[in-house]
């Protein structure tokens, strides 16, 4: 009975569901759509009470709980306007989902920070259009800043889509402990010395290190690091000179994998991953593993949290063999927002020398405006943790001898090819070096969709 | 002719029926009806027949919503070259072909089935004895069943990371006592076949308990005269549970070496959260990456995401080969079962 019933209605039934799923999708779509246009329902016309908010991965040091309280400074000057700060601490999730809200142009903050990493993709074609251009709004002085940062954020049109922030000159930590045993000297200035001027040189230093060496450490603490630090120091990194993916032919990259490979051959290297989610590298702080670390100016805060008060006094920052830049970042303002006019002058202002100065003061983010670099604050500053070292010194000269090398938006994906799969495969699992570079070929000719 | 009889019952209003055309027969009703009387009946029927479809709607829609829109824009995804934010181009059967030809997928596929076997064979035959063993009447059956269940209710990334912990290279448990007993340290991770037991191990520890409880309610529904009359003819309890046991649930098997296969086929969290940071691209030979693992890492660290939908539609299709596999292994066995009782019946009627 059953059974013949619904053959019978079968017809019907069909028309009538399609009816229901119909008008109650409708219904869900519209009480979506109510949704969309909700704004934050502050117009800005005439001095109005507005919200800027602003999208920040990892420390920017602006906020009012642990940093240089910018934004309570700021609102002050600012009766009119609130600021509100959204920060994701891992910088990749967060370039992902700030890549999926302006393909959609929906969610975004006012301003949004950029890492250098992702600087060139942000420039490039696709999404150059979606920024306001920082050059003509908000007042921003372009002079202000090192010359190669503004380049780094100007489109093909000429137009300066991001203001600097900070920038990572990069020098080379050691552990004087380690050294002495290792016979090695232990002053800063002569260990500069010992490596100036050529990577091959601070290879040598390795080879005397290893001779010597306390059982159970070694000279550097990944292969991986290194090459970042020898390609940070490159004229010609994974791009050529059009900003197109050209890692193959690159000398930048052909030194530093040399470089990384002779150190992994050698066994120069504590065959760690930096950065490695089990805190394998970050026990090895610890346990004093190894005697050097390349040390991007933002490396020293890692080295401190990581070593420990236990291991204080034993570390100390000597010049790099050749200057590099490792790292830094950018404030941008989408056009989409409803407050560019405004967000634009509040980068500027955050972005400003006199600003830079207060971050670096309480976050030891090293300034991107040339005046800040050479100001006494930044340069008499020093770091108890590593014996009073003057960071400020070093880094600053770090940053004077900098190169800035052109960026392709592939150049973090090819980093992450070279390094975490070409030479910690060699490092770790003794791959040939010249299989590896096939592999890190390979690699990159899958996945890199061109 | 239903619906007016109701309609007629229903005391609520005067029925339609009766008012001014009396006399006439409920057939005369049904060619003239006051319009009252039509639009209670046609809300009836709306009743009747709309408000179920309103009812499961929401199913429906949340499935045509999260499942299948999700299908079918993934299939057109795979056949165009897609960027997160860029508009999508056109590229045919290029994902498909260029899969066809990529080692790295071929590699993460066989990885896939090595790490697919070596976790749900052991998985399941260990999952049958501690079935068989708290099958057995014995003190504290209760806290048994419960702690069997327990690795299951642990969530992956909490039983992954202890597991990282234990299997690591430098600092972990297995490792110092492997030193202890005198052996080398193994490199649990950057080597292929360690690297893959590992994987396995976390796989097997977590969904052993849910299996032997699966098989254990399997067991239940044996009846007790079988193994009464088998220990009458003298079987051993491994021979009970070989001749009795297994053949009575093998249906129950079937189903586990299914959920399990398709479990394995989307292994992802496990090799991603043991790799760490080098997880998504399954170690830096890539000697641990599962298809889900390539998906991902095509999808959302390189931005290729026509690719990553080539693999999740190839990935459908491997488990539309399992699941057919199944399906016919499933039939015979019951055409096997089918012919086994209509022989038995036979046998009894030929013997009364």
């Amino acid at each position: 009975m059953r059974t013949s019933s619904s053959r019978r209605g079968r017809g019907r039934r069909t028309v009538l569901s399609v009816v229901a799923v119909v008008s109650t999708g409708t219904a869900l779509l519209t009480g979506c759509g109510g949704d969309s246009d909700n704004g934050k329902g502050d117009g800005a016309a005439g001095g109005e009470q507005i919200t800027l908010r602003i999208g920040t991965f990892g420390s920017f040091g602006y906020d009012d709980a642990t940093g240089a309280k910018l934004y309570a400074e700021y609102m002050k000057t600012h009766p009119n306007i609130k600021i509100e700060e959204s920060n994701v601490a891992d910088g990749q999730k967060y370039w992902d989902t700030l890549k999926l809200r302006l393909s959609r142009d929906s969610g975004l903050a006012d301003i949004q920070a950029l890492e250098v990493g992702y600087i060139a993709e942000a420039t490039g074609p696709a999404m150059a259009d979606k920024w306001v251009d920082l050059g003509k709004t908000g007042g921003a002085d372009l002079g202000a800043f090192l010359d190669w940062k503004v380049k780094q954020a100007t489109t093909a049109d000429g137009k300066v889509i991001g203001l600097g922030t900070d920038i990572g000159p990069m020098a080379i930590c050691y552990n004087k402990d380690l050294f002495a045993q290792a016979k090695l000297p232990t002053d800063r200035a002569e260990v500069s010395a010992l490596w100036a001027g050529d990577w091959a040189k601070f290879i040598a230093a390795g080879e005397t290190y290893r001779k010597n060496a306390p059982a159970g450490t070694a000279f550097h603490d990944s292969a991986g690091g290194l090459f970042n630090a020898v390609i940070s120091s490159e004229a010609v990194q994974y791009a050529n000179a059009k900003g197109e993916l050209d890692y193959e032919n690159s000398t930048g990259v052909k030194k530093a994998w040399d470089t990384a490979v002779t150190a992994a051959k050698g066994e120069l290297t504590a065959k760690l991953r930096q950065f490695d989610e089990k805190g394998t590298w970050n026990a090895a702080f610890k346990n004093s593993k190894f005697a050097t670390v390349a040390c991007p100016s933002w490396m020293t805060g890692i080295i401190k949290d990581q070593a420990g008060p236990e291991n204080q006094g034993k570390w100390d920052i000597a010049a790099p063999p050749v200057a590099g830049n490792w790292g830094g970042s950018f404030l941008a303002v989408p056009k989409s927002g409803k407050h560019a006019k405004e967000a634009a002058e509040l980068a500027a202002w955050l972005t400003a020398p006199a600003q830079h100065a207060k971050v670096f003061g309480v976050n030891g983010n090293i300034p991107s405006s040339k005046d800040t670099l050479a100001s006494p604050a930044v340069q008499g500053a020093t770091m108890p943790y590593f014996g009073d070292t003057p960071i400020g010194k070093i880094y600053s000269q770090a940053a004077a001898g900098i190169t800035p090398a052109p960026i392709s938006r592939w150049d973090g994906q090819v980093k992450t090819f070279l390094t975490d799969n070409g030479i910690l495969d060699i490092e770790q699992r003794g791959t040939d070096p010249a299989k590896a570079w096939e592999n890190v070929k390979k690699l990159v000719d899958d996945k890199i969709d061109q | 002719m239903a619906t007016s009889v109701r309609a007629a019952g229903d005391g609520s209003a005067p029925p339609a029926a009766q008012a001014p055309g009396a006399g006439a027969g409920p057939g005369s009703h049904r060619q003239r009806p006051s319009g009252r009387s039509a639009w209670r009946s046609t809300l009836y029927r709306l009743d009747l027949k709309a408000v179920p479809y309103v009812f499961i709607a929401p199913f429906f829609l949340t499935f045509a919503a999260f499942g299948l829109f999700p299908l079918i824009y993934t299939g057109w995804l795979s056949l165009h070259r897609v960027e997160l934010g860029g508009s999508a181009q056109w590229r045919g059967m290029g994902n498909y072909s260029a899969l066809a030809t990529s080692e790295f997928f071929w590699n993460a596929l066989a990885n896939t089935f090595t790490i697919g076997v070596i976790s749900t064979v052991p998985q399941l035959l260990m999952a049958l004895c501690l079935a068989h063993l708290l099958n057995y009447k014995l003190r504290g059956r209760g806290f048994f069943r419960v702690a069997v269940l327990a690795p299951y209710a642990t969530s992956i990334a909490a039983a992954t990371l202890v597991f990282a912990q234990l299997f690591n290279t430098d600092y972990g448990l297995i490792n110092t006592v492997l030193g202890w007993l005198g052996f080398d340290p193994v490199s649990w991770e950057s080597s292929k076949w360690p690297a893959q037991i590992a994987i396995s191990v976390i796989v097997t520890w977590r969904w052993t308990g849910y299996n032997a409880l699966i098989y254990l309610a399997a067991m239940q529904a044996v009846p007790r005269d079988l193994y009464e009359a088998a220990a009458l003819d003298g079987a051993s309890r491994l021979r009970q549970f070989l001749s009795v046991t297994i053949p009575s649930i093998r249906p129950t098997i079937l189903f586990t070496v299914v959920v399990s296969t398709i479990g394995a086929t989307q292994l992802f969290g496990e090799p991603m959260l043991f790799g760490g940071s080098v997880g998504i691209s399954g170690g830096s030979g890539n000697q641990f990456q599962t298809l889900s693992l390539l998906m991902y890492e095509k999808g959302w660290v390189t931005g290729a995401l026509g690719q990553a939908s080539a693999i999740a539609w190839v990935m459908l299709l491997l488990l539309l080969i399992i699941g057919g596999i199944q399906a016919l292994i499933s039939r015979s066995n019951r055409n096997r079962n089918r012919n086994r009782n209509r022989n038995r019946n036979q046998r009894t009627k030929a013997g009364s």
